[in-house]
């Protein structure tokens, strides 16, 4: 065993390659992957589904299954090569020196332990420690976690703790141990904005109390800015430049990343003059990939007989530290030129109303409990809701899981009818209207397109079928021959090939089946189209296609499109209007300069600080919000978020607690729910500045 | 927890009612009824007799007093014939018809008196159920641990070998019916083709006395049909569990495997198999029915097949009750367990 | 002659059942060939246990097609001084026909092999249908609980737990009688249960065409005109052509083991469309305004065909075992019936000294519902890969 040097890294993978084997064939996963942790350092690992970056986290802890086996090169944790050691000898390091954190925090939990029992396992298997002494641990813990009430959290179960409560839980498992290295893989992707904010920030502190290295596993540019040290961008198995985040940000050299970052919506991207540029062609499978430059065939640089002649290694940049990138040409291409412009859109004129809501109300009755009955309880699901959208124009909706937005989706497309309130199309009232007494007109007239990419197409219906079936539903086409080229129309509309008429859905990729989405929706000519965050489960390279086909689509039919999202970027980005929604309330709604500059509804201002951007000129004022949302079947009263906001104090008396806040009129038709005065709403700075370029 | 036993109990209740109500009515039919005047009274009654027979009984009147009179809600029938004497439903023997009660149904706790056996059913029944309970008893006894034991082995290691040969094994007994497992058993083990002559071919001894010879046969028969079942869904479950998230994290904490098994994956894999256990008692009185008749052990099985194959009313009446009591307890209990052994269902 | 050596019976069994043979290699050959073309049956040869499975299961359904040549002898004939001979014996000279008894003689001096084989053609024929019709039965009722949910649903689970909480045993003695047969309550039975198909298909294709009136009307036609044709036969046996006409033993028999069954599948059916039903795209066939008949037919149901398949084999395997335990009790079939249930019940009395009669239908029925039930295994692996 090599002596450990307490000044080397703590983690060096050197040429990692790891393959998973099935009866037919053996998949690469990660090939000649070479990273270095030094101590206390966060190194951040980024692509797209699919590139490998889990499966390294894996290889690093030896737990690839049955089928995954390590092929090549080394993993030295402290100078020990962890692919050569022994079960026990693996044992003993994991949990103790290197923990990990992942994904759903409700999964890796054991839902029949107590949230103590699972915490002070941990430094009673790895140190011997007595049954009290851990519990003193885990106190201790958990109290670093920051959550309230540490012993009344040790007795609970799992699932009587909330999402964001959970994830600190493991994070507190994780640190049970101090362990000298913490990987952590799409820590906050199943949690809502706010809470992941809170959860980074929490993350961040603690590597810095510790002195954990970390390695952190996102495909969130702006996240892995906001935690890590260095960086590493995958792309296809292989690690394609890395280097500090600085370095990587500002002079990038490998043009995937590159083209990564030009089709995020950063603050400054306009739908209209500056648009979003979407990687070209899809993902290779992981044994279809090209020969030379896995990145060749989407790349805008690329020479043939030289990118393609051969395996290419990793090369360093000249002048920065420790950056390196896996591309042949980085020395003759111009990283400065200016991206060519895409010709400027007119932006879309606004017409005329099309849809107007006026204090619609749905409440819901549930049960609450679902086997034993109990006492029924109301669900506030949308209180006065109120808002006007015309034609042609994108009006985002937005808000984190549980504020009413899906509910208003239902209602609008029938599939609930409303409580109170009316919704007016063209002046027609629908609200009551449950979708089978509506007529093949309004029915067709208002389409949505779905969030979940795997599920909006029937599994079991060619594609050309279901498109099909939208016509012949909306009485398009008289024949079955009209209806056929209708549909082939579709397709060319939507940017697919016609062959794919065909394909069964499972044939697809998540971008292309959401295309058959919004075809379906714009089937029978669709004047209010509602997108369910069309792109949140989509990679960051197909999103910007998508949204683009969406906004390219309305554009041509001045169709009026709600917008549904939780990410405040990409709604900057396209949406003409913003309305914000909390606990079924509207607290704010503006155009989207109003919503996105001061003065801010508290909630909004949040909500804007949550949001990771991938840009090292920004600079963000830090807002974090403690706590969760609370249940809409049991909302504070009041106003819906006196129990999060840092402004409480300054209202005076216990206006928020008592009283509901009145929608207030703050100028060119922006409006915000809440009782602060106008001095002090005048005195909120913006969240967000832009460094002068 | 209370308002839903009420509501529980309550749905069973009508169950048991509606049950009743509709064996009622097929062993009311017309022939069924014609039936049981011949076997009672002679083969070769002519259609007059045989109508008078059943009205001299009681029988020949609507079906819903009948049931009414089942039930003990409405006062019983009574008859006199030409001759003065008196019969009647609470007219039995030692009963003068001066003293009888007016009603005497269940409610009133008086099953009916069996024509087969002609006996009281409270009778027949409390003796019966106790036999068939010393079997379930032994039964379970060797089924569920030997059951849950093959299931977790099995499933803690998907696709191993052993998990392949318990799979095979645990689909063999499921495929294999208590006639065919019995009759091949009672061939290999009792008869004198094979000689091996290990056990006895009848259990009618092990009534009075069970023995290891006597008893072991039908007591195998019915747990290996089970047991290949409830192997199987522990199997899943433990499979299932092995592949969650959570595991993972047990293991990436360095638990050790059989810590892992023991102290993370075996609760979760056990819920399912409960409720499994639970709703696999009914079937296995179906196994037991056909046990008891093999290898003739007079318990309830056996007794409801006498009872069904002479259209004994009362005594069918009585099994049935007996059996829909069992299968809703058991989902009762299943379903309370289920909440028990999980936390995630537990009312916070 | 000699009784003949357990090598040459096997031998002479092989040789008698060469139509297997060939049938099994043919369908083995073909499905390997198009193996990559058809689907989740293609699959299934990818799987080891499961085209064991398959290959038990083709066995017997093959074996049930070509009794009537694979016999040797007529499965009710006595032939004297043969009762209870072991395998092997040979027929006396003065008898006509094959030689021996290949697998021995039964207490009515019958050829057991023959009733084996015999008995394959009943269960074949009975089995898969009746649990077709149990299925037809519980998609029809189970879909529409699960989507409509509220009082129906209460009302359709209530029902199907009656009928659960029913012991089997108890249900055949009470409705396979010949008592009951004289009620006619099979007949109304039947004439309740056969109507689901018809229901079925029709509400099946009204929903995929309602916008096109040409291809509805086809489609419905040919469905009424042939379903009520066989559903006036098979149920009322009133076919006004005279073509088709079912035993009542048997019609009662099938009604029955359908109505035990159907009460099983509602609740599976239920179980997967409650899943199935929160799928976006169920919501979006909502959305494009499809009728709740369509959404449930053809949004939801093709998508829980895979444990339904699984099931479907299963439950086969399921309705064997059940008309074993009615021929068992001597219940529905005639008492001659060389069906595997009523022939192991006949052999069980002289099991101790004669096992033969009795182990030979065993063996076959375990070795079914054992094929079924791999069949079953295999299918599932095999869905719930890539």
């Amino acid at each position: 065993m090599i002596d450990r040097n307490d000044d080397g890294p703590i983690l060096e993978i050197e040429n990692l390659s790891i393959s998973f084997f099935t009866r037919r064939r053996e998949i690469p996963a990660v090939m000649d992957f070479s990273a270095v942790i030094r101590p206390g350092e966060a190194l951040g690992l980024v692509g797209e589904s699919g590139c490998g970056k889990s499966t390294v986290a894996l290889g690093i802890m030896q737990d690839l299954g049955v089928n995954g086996r390590v092929t090549g090169g080394a993993i030295r944790f402290k100078g020990r090569d962890l692919t050569a050691m022994d079960e026990a000898g693996l044992r003993r390091i994991r949990g103790s020196e290197i923990a990990m954190i992942y994904q759903e925090p409700m999964a890796s939990l054991n839902p029949a332990m107590t949230v103590g029992r699972q915490l002070m396992e941990v430094p009673m298997i790895h140190e011997g420690i007595s049954r009290r002494a851990a519990r003193a641990r885990a106190l201790d813990v958990i109290g670093d976690v920051r959550l309230p009430d540490p012993g009344r959290i040790l007795d609970a179960y799992p699932h009587q703790l909330s999402g964001g409560q959970q994830q600190r839980i493991v994070i507190a498992m994780a640190l049970m141990s101090k362990p000298a290295l913490l990987i952590l893989d799409e820590p906050t992707t199943a949690l809502d904005v706010t809470v992941e904010a809170a959860v980074v920030d929490l993350v961040r502190g603690l590597g810095e109390k510790y002195g954990t290295s970390m390695l952190f596993i996102s495909h969130n540019l702006g996240l892995v800015m906001e935690v890590c040290d260095r960086l590493c961008v995958m792309y296809s198995g292989e690690a394609v430049e890395r280097g500090s985040i600085g370095d990587v940000f500002d002079e990038m050299r490998h043009p995937y990343t590159q083209a990564l970052f030009r089709s995020i919506p950063l603050p400054g991207a306009d739908k209209n003059t500056r648009p979003l540029k979407a990687i070209p062609g899809n993902f290779p499978l992981p044994h279809e990939r090209p020969p030379g430059c896995n990145f060749g065939p989407r790349c805008d640089y690329f020479r043939p007989r030289r990118c393609d002649a051969g395996d290419i290694p990793m090369m360093t940049v000249p002048g920065n530290d420790r950056h390196g990138s896996r591309c042949l040409r980085f020395g003759e291409i111009d990283w400065n030129a200016p991206l060519p412009r895409a010709e400027t859109q007119a932006s879309a004129e606004i017409g005329a109303p099309v849809l107007q809501v006026e204090a619609l109300k749905k409440y819901y009755e549930v049960a609450a409990n679902a086997l034993f009955g109990g006492h029924r309880r109301v669900v506030k699901a949308n209180e006065t809701l109120s808002f006007t959208a015309h034609e042609g124009e994108t009006l985002a909706i937005v808000g984190e899981s549980g504020c009413g937005k899906s509910t208003f989706a239902k209602v609008l497309m029938g599939l609930e009818t409303a409580t109170g309130g009316s919704i007016l199309l063209d002046g027609a009232a629908i609200e009551r209207l449950p979708i089978e007494k509506r007529g093949t007109d309004l029915v067709s007239s208002v389409q949505m397109v779905f969030q979940n990419p795997f599920d909006t197409l029937n599994p079991s219906m060619s594609i050309g079928r279901q498109i099909s079936r939208a016509l012949e539903v909306f009485r398009v086409g008289k024949t079955e021959a009209g209806r056929r080229a209708r549909m082939l129309e579709l397709l060319d509309l939507v940017k697919l090939p016609r062959e794919f008429a065909t394909r069964m859905p499972r044939q697809l990729s998540g971008g292309q089946k959401q295309r058959v989405g919004i075809a379906r929706a714009f089937a029978g000519g669709a004047r209010i189209v509602v997108a369910d965050e069309p792109v949140s489960a989509l990679d960051v390279s197909v999103q910007a296609a998508v949204t683009d086909l969406l906004m390219e689509i309305q554009r041509q039919n001045r169709t009026t499109l709600l917008f549904i999202s939780h990410d405040l970027s990409i709604v900057r980005y396209l949406s003409d209007r913003v309305l914000v929604m909390y606990l079924g309330h509207v607290v704010e709604i503006g155009t989207t300069d109003q919503v996105f500059a001061p003065p801010y509804h508290p909630y909004t201002e949040a909500l804007l600080s949550a949001v990771p951007i991938a840009d090292t000129n920004v600079t963000k004022r830090h807002i974090v919000l403690e706590g969760d949302v609370p249940s809409a079947m049991n909302p504070p009263p009041g106003c819906p978020f006196q129990t999060r906001c840092r402004w409480k104090p300054q209202v005076p008396g216990d206006l928020c607690e008592t009283e509901l806040p009145p929608m207030r009129e703050l100028g060119g038709g922006h409006q915000v729910k809440c009782h602060l005065a106008e001095d002090m709403l005048a005195q909120m700075e913006p969240v967000i500045t832009l460094a002068a370029e | 927890m209370v308002p839903f036993l009420i509501r529980r109990v309550g749905l069973m209740l009508l169950t048991a009612l509606c049950l009743t109500f509709i064996v009622f009515w097929l062993t009311n039919l017309p022939p069924n009824l014609e039936k049981l005047a011949k076997t009672q009274g002679t083969v070769r009654m002519t259609d007059a007799q045989t109508a008078s027979w059943l009205e001299t009984r009681g029988y020949a009147r609507p079906l819903p007093v009948k049931y009414a009179e089942w039930l003990g809600l409405i006062p019983a029938w009574t008859y006199e014939d030409s001759y003065g004497n008196a019969a009647g439903r609470c007219i039995g023997d030692g009963i003068a018809p001066e003293d009888a009660p007016r009603r005497c149904g269940v409610l009133q706790g008086d099953w009916g008196q069996s024509s087969v056996f002609r006996e009281p059913v409270s009778e027949i029944i409390g003796k019966r159920l106790w036999l068939t309970g010393k079997l379930m008893f032994w039964v379970l006894l060797v089924m569920v641990p030997s059951a849950l034991l093959i299931g977790v082995l099995a499933g803690m290691r998907e696709g191993s070998r052993l998990d392949r040969t318990l799979s095979t094994f645990s689909i063999a007994t499921t495929a294999t019916p208590e006639y065919v497992s019995g009759v091949i058993l009672i061939a290999v083990f009792a008869s004198s083709a094979v000689g091996l002559k290990w056990f006895n071919g009848t259990a009618t001894g092990a009534m009075e006395d069970a023995t290891f010879a006597n008893f072991t046969l039908p007591v195998a028969t019915i747990a290996l049909f089970g047991m290949g079942y409830v192997a199987r869904m522990t199997r899943a479950a433990m499979a299932e569990v092995m592949t969650a998230q959570y595991i993972r994290t047990a293991r990436l904490k360095g638990l050790s495997f059989g810590a892992i098994v023991w102290k993370h994956a075996l609760r979760n894999a056990l819920i399912a198999p409960f409720t499994v256990i639970m709703l696999q008692i009914p079937w296995l009185l179906n196994g037991v029915v056909i046990v008891e008749t093999l290898f003739n052990y007079k318990g309830f099985g056996w007794t409801l097949v006498q009872a069904a194959s002479n259209n004994d009313v009362s005594l069918l009446l009585g099994c049935s009750v007996v059996a829909v009591v069992v299968v809703l307890l058991t989902q009762l209990i299943s379903d309370v367990g289920y909440v028990l052994l999980n936390p995630r269902i537990r009312i916070a | 002659m000699e009784t003949l050596s357990w090598g040459a019976i096997v031998a002479r069994l092989l040789s008698q059942l060469l139509p297997v043979w060939i049938g099994m290699a043919a369908v083995f050959a073909l499905s390997f060939g198009f193996k990559r073309r058809l689907g989740l049956y293609g699959q299934l040869f990818d799987s080891t246990i499961g085209m064991i499975g398959f290959a038990i299961v083709l066995f017997w359904a093959l074996t049930g097609i070509f009794a009537d040549t694979i016999i040797t002898f007529d499965p009710l004939q006595q032939i004297s001084g043969m009762k209870n001979k072991v395998p092997g014996t040979p027929l006396p000279e003065a008898v006509a026909g094959y030689r021996y008894y290949l697998l021995g003689g039964d207490n009515l001096a019958r050829d057991v092999f023959s009733r084996m084989v015999s008995g394959a053609t009943i269960v074949m024929q009975i089995a898969p249908l009746a649990t077709l019709f149990a299925f037809m039965v519980g998609i029809t009722l189970g879909l529409p609980a699960a989507y409509y949910g509220g009082r129906l649903d209460t009302f359709l689970s209530f029902l199907a737990n009656l009928i659960l909480a029913f012991p089997v045993i108890l249900l055949f003695y009470l409705l396979v009688t010949p008592e009951i047969v004289q009620t006619g309550l099979p007949t109304y039975m039947a004439g309740v249960l056969f109507l689901f198909p018809i229901i079925f298909l029709v509400v099946l294709w009204n929903s995929r065409y309602f916008t096109q009136r040409g291809k509805r009307a086809a489609y419905l036609a040919v469905t009424l005109v042939l379903g009520l044709w066989l559903y006036l036969g098979v149920a009322w046996n009133a076919d006004p052509l005279g073509l088709i006409s079912v035993p009542p033993n048997i019609l009662i028999v099938f009604v029955s083991v359908v109505f035990v069954n159907s009460p099983t599948v509602f609740r599976i059916v239920r179980g997967l469309a409650l899943d199935i039903k929160t799928r976006d795209y169920v919501a979006a066939a909502q959305t494009r305004g499809e009728g709740p008949w369509y959404t449930m037919l053809w949004e939801i149901l093709p998508n829980a065909r895979g444990p339904l398949i699984v099931d479907f084999c299963l439950r086969i395997g399921y309705t064997t075992i059940l008309l074993g335990t009615l021929g068992f009790f001597g219940l529905g079939l005639a008492p001659e019936s060389p069906d595997w249930g009523t022939t192991i019940n006949d052999g069980r009395k002289l099991l101790s000294i004669y096992p033969h009669p009795a182990i030979a239908p065993a063996l076959a029925l375990m070795s079914l519902v054992l094929g079924l039930n791999l069949l079953a295994d295999g299918l599932r692996e095999e869905s719930l890969r890539d």
